[in-house]
Order: C-alpha cells, then structure tokens, then sequence
C-alpha cells in the first residue's frame, strides 16, 4: 500500500512498545458487536495506472466546455487561467498546510489572504472584505444574516434578478432563524421597482449586479432608499470579471457585497469549489461572518500577518459566534489573488472589455435570427434571449449537435412561465467561430 | 545550549555573537526572503497576461462604465511567479514534515489525486450543461455516495455540503426538518462540553438553544447527566465520536437507545472519522446523521484553509429530508434532482427542505476523494484506521513518562496531553508549541478541547513513518526535558528561527489593518 509507510515488522516494534499484541487491542472501547470481522463490500486496493484510467474512463463520458462552442453561465463561468495559476497553487507549502493557527510559521497563507482582502475591497469598491465563504450564494445567505445583525431586524427583500439557487440558500437559512423574506417576481425583463416593499421593518435588500438575467443597473437611488428606511443594501455579483467592467457596488452605496469569486483562478469544476466573495463597510468589519487577517508586528517590529477580531468566530464564542463557518475556500482565493495579480490593472480592465465585447457580437448575432428576442438592453458578458420554442428543448437539441448554447432559465425557474427564455454567457474564450456556429445551430433550430 | 537561551532571554543579540543573528544588506538571510506585498511591487505598463486586441463594438454597459483605477499593480509573469513562490515558502506543511494538528487529519495528500481532479472531463465542465453530457460527473457523485453510504452503514447520504461546518447545518436542518413534519417544535440541541466550537454555532443557526452536557472525568460524556437531561423537548445531541479527547465513546450505544427513547436524533460529529473508517460503522452504533470531511478521513487537500468537502450521510427517516440536489437513476442514465419541481415529478417521497449552495457540491473534492477511496480500497482503508490508531498510541506509549497524558490509553487516532508535566517550569503551553517551531514542526492543536488544562491533541496520522515519530517524540522529549530542567527562556521566547517571531494579536485586533492602502509605509526590504 503506496500511501503507508509501516512494514509488518514496524508495526510489530511499536505494538512491542505500547505492550498490547494486536492492533485489535487499541480498539477496546469500541463495543464488540460494533467491530466489522470483515472488509466492507468495496473494492479492494488498486495501484495509481488502475485508478488513473478507471477514473479518465469516467472523464470521458463528459463533454468539456473547451471542446465545443460554449455559451453556458448562470453564475459559473469558463475563462483561461494562466498556466502559472495551478502550477503556484499546487506548491506543497500551499496546497498541503492548513488553516494558519501558527502565524510564525504561516507567514505565507496570512500574506495571502491579506493580499486577497486588499484585492477584494479594491474590486467591489469596499472598505474590508474577509478571507472567503465557500460560494457567492452561501456568501448571499451571511449577508443576509449579517444585515439582520445589524439592523436587528429580520426581513429580507430579494431582487428578482437575484439568481434562483442564491435566492433558495438565503431562504432555507432565513426559515430556521424565523427570518422573513419578500422575493420580487423573476425580473427577465430588468425592471421591476423594489423601492415599495422596502419600509422601517426592512433590513437589507438583496439585488444582483448584473442581475441573473443579464441586466446592469444602477442602483444609487435603490441605496438611497435602502438608507431613508434603515435598511442595509446587499449587493450580490455572480461574475467577478465584470467589476473590471462596471461601476462597481461600493461607488453606488453597497453596505455589504458579495460575490462568486470562481470566474478568476478557478476552473468550472462542475460547480465546485468555488469561493465567496464577501465585502462591507469597515464600520461593520465586528458583525461580518468568516476569517479575517490583520497585519501587525512580531516582537522584533517585523510586519507580520495573523488571523484577527476572532472573538466574531466559532472556535472562540461557540454558540455566540457570528457564523459557524469553518473551513473555507483558502486555495481558490490563492488562485482568485493568483490570476488577478497576472491580470494587473490594465490586464483585469482588458480582459473585462474583452468579455464584453464577445457579448456585444454574440448579441448583435443573434438578434439577427429570426425566432430570437434579445431582451436585454444592457449586459455585461451575459443575456437573455426569447426563443420562438421552449428553449429547455433547443438547448437539449443543439448539444447533440455539439453546441452548448446556454442555460435553460426553467432548468433554475420550472414553472414561472419563462419557458422560452435562455442565458447565453461569453467570454475571452469564446471565439468568432464559436459565435457563427451558435448563430448557425440556433438558425436550424428554430426555423 | 544555555548560553544561546541566555542570550534570547536579554534581548536581540549582538550581530557578531551569533551568525544566526547576522543582519544582511538585502534583509534577506539565505533562502529565507522578505517578500513585499504585491501591491508594493507593481508599476505601470506591465502584464502577465497576454490578451487578443478588444473589438471595436458599441458598449452596452447601461452607463455603468467602471471609472478610474481599481488600484492594482501591474507585473510581468516572472515577477508574480518569483513573489508567490517566495511567499509560499514561508509556509509549513505536510509536505514538508510531520504536521500533529489534532482533529484536523494531516495526512499525506497523494498527487494522484491532483492528476485526476485536471481532467478536462471533470474540471472543464459546467454545472448547468445538458445532462446527458455530464454523465460522467454524476457517476462520479454517484459512486462517492456509494463507497461513504457503504462505510459509514448509513443509506442516504447530501452531497452538497462544501465543508464540515456547512455538513453540520444540513443534517440539523435535517433534524428539525423531521421532527417538524411530525409536528413537533422540539427547542434544545445537546452538546457535550469537549465539542468543536462549530457544533454549538451551527445549532443556533438552525434555530436551536444549546443545553451543555458535562465530560466524566474519564473523558466520555457523562451519560447519566445526558439522561437526566433528556426529554421531549430535546430535538438531538451532537457528539464527536471518537470524541475530541481522541477516545471511543465507549458508552454510544446506551447514549443512541437514550436519545432515541425520548424521540431525539443523534448527530454524529464525524472529524474523526479516520479513526474508524472501514472497520466500525456509524449506523451500527445508532447514529442517526453524520458529516465526513472529505479534507480529512479522505485526504482533499487542506489548502491553507479549505475547499473542504462535508457530505453529510444519514438515516433511511432522515433522508428524504435532505437538501436539493441529490443524483437519481433514471432510465435515461443519471440524472439531478435540482428544483421542488423536479423532486415533486420525481415522486420519490422527498421534502427537501430547501438548498446549501450553489449547484451540485464540490465536485473536484469528489473526485479526488475517490481517487483516495480507490487507491487504499476496503483493505487499505481499514489499515489507515488501524495505523492511525496504531501511530497515537505509539505516541502516547513513548511520552508518557514525560508529558502527562490527560487520559490513561488507549487512545483512538490522536492523543491529549495536559500541561501538568509543565507545572511550576514557567513553561506554558503555548510556549511549548512555540519551541516546537524551533524544532522544524508544527505543533499540535493547543488549548482544544477546552475541558483539558493546557491541551495538547497530538495526531501523527497514519501517514508517518515509524522513523519519522521517533524524530518527533525524541525531540519532545528533549523539550520537556529542558522545561524541567529550569530552561524557560528556550520556551518562552520562541519561536527564535522562524520567518517571524510571536506577533502581537492584540494589536492586530485593537487596531485592525485588514487591508492595504497606498498611505501605508512600505517597511518590507527587496
């Protein structure tokens, strides 16, 4: 057994040297009947090359985004990642440590995350941001609780372009702490007006930006009236790349952004791990949820990184604490801070332009088919199209035509009656032969 | 030796006295760096990233153009490879050497594991691409719920848990979700003393008061003040088992019929699952629900502190229960539940009760825990609980006689250790861990559980060697040695050697600096 270093005769010394005969003899607090005489029902033992081929055989029952045109988003999102990105963050000192309890020894985890941080607040515009949540949804659900916190309220008015999976986190958390929720009608079109359900019971409001359904907005008046009532405003960003784009949630008066950070360092991995993004005003730095590093000195007055105001976390306030967060998503924000160090100030801006440019020609695209409706006005590298059939149907039927078009908004909204409506997301990697086929398929399709 | 401490003890020595205390131009001392941080370092006019010229397309950006600068730096990729690899270094790790972290299962993280997760068929796919090209990634989900179903002797099993913690909430949220649908609004969640801070911050969150239940003093719960407390009011208990003083619950069993009796659910912490993995099943201890964290019994790697992985295994009664989504066999191959709407044509008698996170779970964890699954295979995996085991004892067996064990053995997978070996050194134990640095290892978790004086849980996993221990527990044996013998200073000023001295927490909480900001003085040299 490759991974177990013990010969028969090292285990035989050290049972010497506990003074028992067999292992067996460790295990005497375990009751009797409880002990298994026999190897479960799984298989046994088997070497890397076994492994390695019986698991490529699984990969390859799939069809990977890079090998077909690809347009599929909804808060996951293929961009390149530099090959520098998984090289650093599979260095032993990264990948094997754990969470950074000995901060002598750590200094490389703490600076990173301090760095990260510094990154995060940049992008959303904020004061502070903490070292990540698991997702841009688990994130939404701790803002929500965080802004109840603060507020001592406990209503919550989602957006209707909040995306359907954020919306169901925040409301499965929200019905065990006896947390109410207004939810706003799916929002395809851009323009619902939230400022009637928002009053003195109000604590946060939850918008996305841009919103699941593609549209930008501005959201200076929606804060202003969030701030009248004494509510906070939540801001939530499926895409990270378009804060290299859009003006971003702090500039319009966020007090609390979160975000799903995969789009930058991180591949699509089926939906996971991802990280969370979380971001607010320093004045509520003592309610937020998750790990936050401070730097300070050593006692020779050498600059140094460590965990701080954990007296908000689980492991020192248990029952009291702000969130039971734990673990979180440490190498993905390696990789996120990774990525967008390459990218730099004009490589992030590019790299957004470039996102939406791809868009701008995919839509102009397919507006010109007939049979699609793009409803958007604005976007940055996502939009809703209008099918003249249900789109769940073209969307099954262009993938085995080898396109992967997009995302179905039924398969996240089943009965809302936005059957004919469907996401189509761009990015770097989308090429203009990409785009043609899109346009060709869906021209087959719906003629 | 004594002369070096003495020099500790009076301050920063003299450059010329100690080579190891020489001050250099560069501020660099050999392979050690100082590293600035990235925004320190960048110019303008540099990238890292080569990108195609952006088309000239009308913006529809709603005149929501971003103005200004974000306020990055700008570096070419030898710059930011050369800056992370310098950082990195100052990390300890597995890799690297013996890593005792108790509770949190260092064990060598196999590359195999790393190779797979890459695949372009696992990590280059979508969540939300058609199904029928995805069967792969499904079988996948499919076959992790197998193999932990089959360990664990528990039938249904939420994949989608991202961490531990985040498995905690879903099988309470289970918990409550069940004894609602039976109508009952039971209040309070048993949490015996020695828990992880997570499990009495997870019960409040699904809604719950925590009711505390005291240890014996042989370090199981006490199992008579658990009955005493038990009645229809009490919706579960949450117990670690093996427990966080790194012992068998030896009384589970009479703990599940008691818990059971009055209608409660019994939660099963399961951190410490490695212990017993392939050789005791949770369900034949009456366990009801439990979380397995993949980054620990299954080898994910930790990262600095995540992407764990918390599928939560439970109960035939429980199971319909469980969060959305959840992998169904159909007769067109695998298939996601992923909406009410989908469970309710499912007919298969779920009542989700809502959703964790976005999508279907942490995929590339699964993948890599498979690949660990696979490897080690229903033998391998019972000889990782029995050399665990094996390696605490082993531990506990050769410093017994010098350190204080809280608890006779055996143990299970770690062993605690008290600080009364250090009464009256002026040695605490933190100090003690801080020498530890000195030594070339991390040191053990310290101060958990909170029911033991000074606790040190000590887990060399079944990853070390029989050579590797010996080095470790020599040298611990040299340290308390040298606290008995009066040399405090070693201690007390430690670490000496490492890439930072101790750092002042107070500080960095009375005054949080959580960010940088241009106005910052650059202190770092390059």
């Amino acid at each position: 057994m490759r991974y177990l270093p013990h010969t028969a005769e090292d285990r035989r010394a050290m049972l010497q040297v506990i003074g028992v005969d067999k292992v067996d003899d460790l295990f005497v607090d375990v009751p009797r009947s409880a002990v298994l005489d026999d190897l479960v029902d799984l298989p046994h033992h088997a070497g890397e090359l076994a492994v390695d081929r019986a698991l490529t055989a699984m990969a390859g029952k799939n069809t990977p985004a890079g090998s077909v045109p690809f347009f599929v988003g909804a808060g996951a999102y293929r961009h390149h990642v530099p090959a520098a990105v998984d090289h650093l963050i599979q260095r032993s000192e990264f990948l094997t440590a754990y969470t950074p309890y000995q901060p002598e020894i750590s200094q490389g985890t703490l600076q990173v995350l301090f760095e990260f941080q510094t990154q995060v607040a940049l992008l959303t515009g904020m004061e502070v941001a903490n070292a990540s949540m698991y997702d841009g949804a688990t994130a939404c659900a701790e803002a929500v609780l965080m802004a109840n916190r603060v507020t001592r309220r406990r209503r919550a008015v989602l957006s209707g372009g909040l995306h359907p999976q954020y919306r169901s986190v925040v409301e499965t958390q929200s019905k065990f702490l006896d947390g109410e929720i207004v939810a706003g009608a799916p929002d395809a079109q851009g323009d619902e007006d939230l400022a009637s359900l928002i009053d003195d019971e109000t604590a946060c409001v939850v918008v996305q930006n841009p919103t699941f359904f593609g549209h930008l907005r501005d959201l200076r008046d929606l804060a202003a009236t969030c701030h009248a009532k004494g509510a906070l405003l939540v801001v939530a960003v499926g895409e990270a790349v378009s804060l290299g784009a859009v003006t971003p949630p702090g500039a319009m008066g966020a007090d609390i952004v979160v975000a799903e950070g995969q789009s930058l360092g991180n591949a699509l991995n089926f939906g996971g791990p991802y990280l969370g993004l979380f971001a607010a005003r320093e004045k509520f730095v003592r309610q937020m949820p998750g790990r936050l590093c401070g730097e300070t000195v050593d006692i020779e007055g050498r600059r140094g990184y460590v965990l701080t105001l954990s007296t908000r976390e689980q492991h020192i306030r248990r029952e009291k604490s702000t969130s039971n967060i734990c673990t979180n998503s440490g190498l993905c924000s390696l990789a996120f801070t990774i990525h967008l160090s390459l990218l730099g100030e004009d490589g992030f801006k590019h790299l957004a332009a470039l996102n939406h440019a791809r868009a701008c020609e995919t839509a102009e695209r397919l507006a010109a088919i007939p049979g699609v409706e793009v409803l958007n006005e604005s976007f940055f590298n996502e939009f809703t199209v209008r099918l003249s059939k249900p789109a769940a149907e073209v969307v099954d039927g262009l993938a085995t035509k080898g396109v992967l078009a997009g995302v179905p908004v039924s398969r996240l909204l089943p009965g809302a009656g936005l059957d004919d409506l469907m996401l189509v997301a761009t990015t770097e990697t989308t090429e203009a032969e990409d785009i043609a086929a899109l346009g060709e398929a869906l021209e087959g399709v719906l003629s | 030796m004594s002369a070096r401490s003495q020099a500790h003890s009076a301050g920063r020595a003299a450059d010329t006295e100690a080579p190891n205390q020489m001050t250099t131009h560069s501020g660099h001392r050999g392979l050690q760096m100082e590293e600035p941080l990235i925004f320190e370092m960048g110019s303008t006019g540099r990238t890292g990233v080569d990108l195609p010229p952006v088309p000239k397309v009308a913006n529809k950006l709603g005149g929501l153009a971003r103005q200004g600068d974000i306020g990055l730096p700008a570096l070419s990729e030898p710059q930011v490879v050369r800056h992370y690899v310098r950082v990195s270094q100052k990390n300890y790790a597995i890799d690297a050497g013996l890593y005792p972290l108790g509770s949190c299962t260092m064990k060598h993280n196999p590359r195999l594991n790393e190779k797979v997760a890459r695949l372009p068929g696992f990590s280059d796919v979508h969540p939300l691409q058609p199904q029928s090209t995805v069967q792969g990634a499904l079988e996948v989900i499919d076959t992790v719920a197998h193999w932990l179903t089959t360990l664990t002797g528990l039938p249904g099993v939420a994949m989608s848990p991202a961490a531990g913690a985040h498995g905690e909430l879903t099988g309470m949220m289970a918990i409550r979700a069940a004894h609602e649908a039976r109508g009952e609004a039971r209040k309070r969640i048993l949490v015996p003393d020695s828990a992880h801070g997570t499990n009495p911050a997870t019960a409040v969150l699904c809604g719950y008061a925590v009711d505390p239940v005291p240890s014996l003093p042989n370090g199981r719960i006490d199992l008579e003040a658990l009955k005493a407390k038990l009645d229809d009011d009490v919706a579960a208990i949450m117990l670690t088992n093996p427990n966080t003083c790194g012992l068998f619950e030896n009384q589970i069993i009479e703990v599940a019929e008691a818990i059971h009796a009055v209608g409660a659910y019994f939660y099963c912490d399961g951190a410490n699952f490695n212990a017993i993995v392939g050789k005791v099943r949770p369900g034949d201890l009456g366990i009801d629900v439990m979380h397995l964290n993949l980054h620990k019994t299954f080898s994910t790697p930790h990262g600095g502190g995540g992407p764990g992985s918390g599928p939560v295994v439970m109960s035939a009664e429980l199971t319909p229960f469980a969060p959305l989504p959840y992998v169904v066999k159909g007769p067109e191959g695998l298939r996601l539940v992923e909406t009410e709407a989908d469970q309710a044509a499912a007919g298969d008698g779920g009542q989700a009760y809502g959703r964790m996170r976005s999508f279907h779970g942490q995929m590339g964890m699964f993948v890599r825990a498979l690949a660990y699954m696979m490897s080690h295979g229903a033998d391998g995996l019972r000889l990782v609980a029995e050399d665990s085991v094996l390696n605490a004892n082993y531990v506990l067996a050769r410093l017994q006689d010098v350190m204080t064990p809280a608890y006779p053995g055996p143990c299970m997978h770690e062993v605690l250790f008290d600080d009364s070996f250090l009464k009256d050194t002026g040695v605490t134990t933190l100090d003690f861990a801080k020498a530890m640095i000195d030594e070339g290892f991390h040191p053990m978790t310290v101060y958990f559980p909170l029911i033991v004086h000074g606790a040190m849980l000590t887990e060399p996993t079944e990853s070390e060697s029989k050579e590797s221990m010996d080095v470790f527990i020599d040298t611990l044996r040299g340290l308390a040695a040298d606290a008995k013998a009066g040399d405090a200073a070693r201690f007390t000023g430690a670490p000496f050697l490492a890439p930072r001295r101790r750092l002042d927490e107070t500080q960095a909480a009375r005054k949080p600096r959580l960010r940088w900001t241009p106005e910052a003085p650059a202190e770092a040299a390059e």
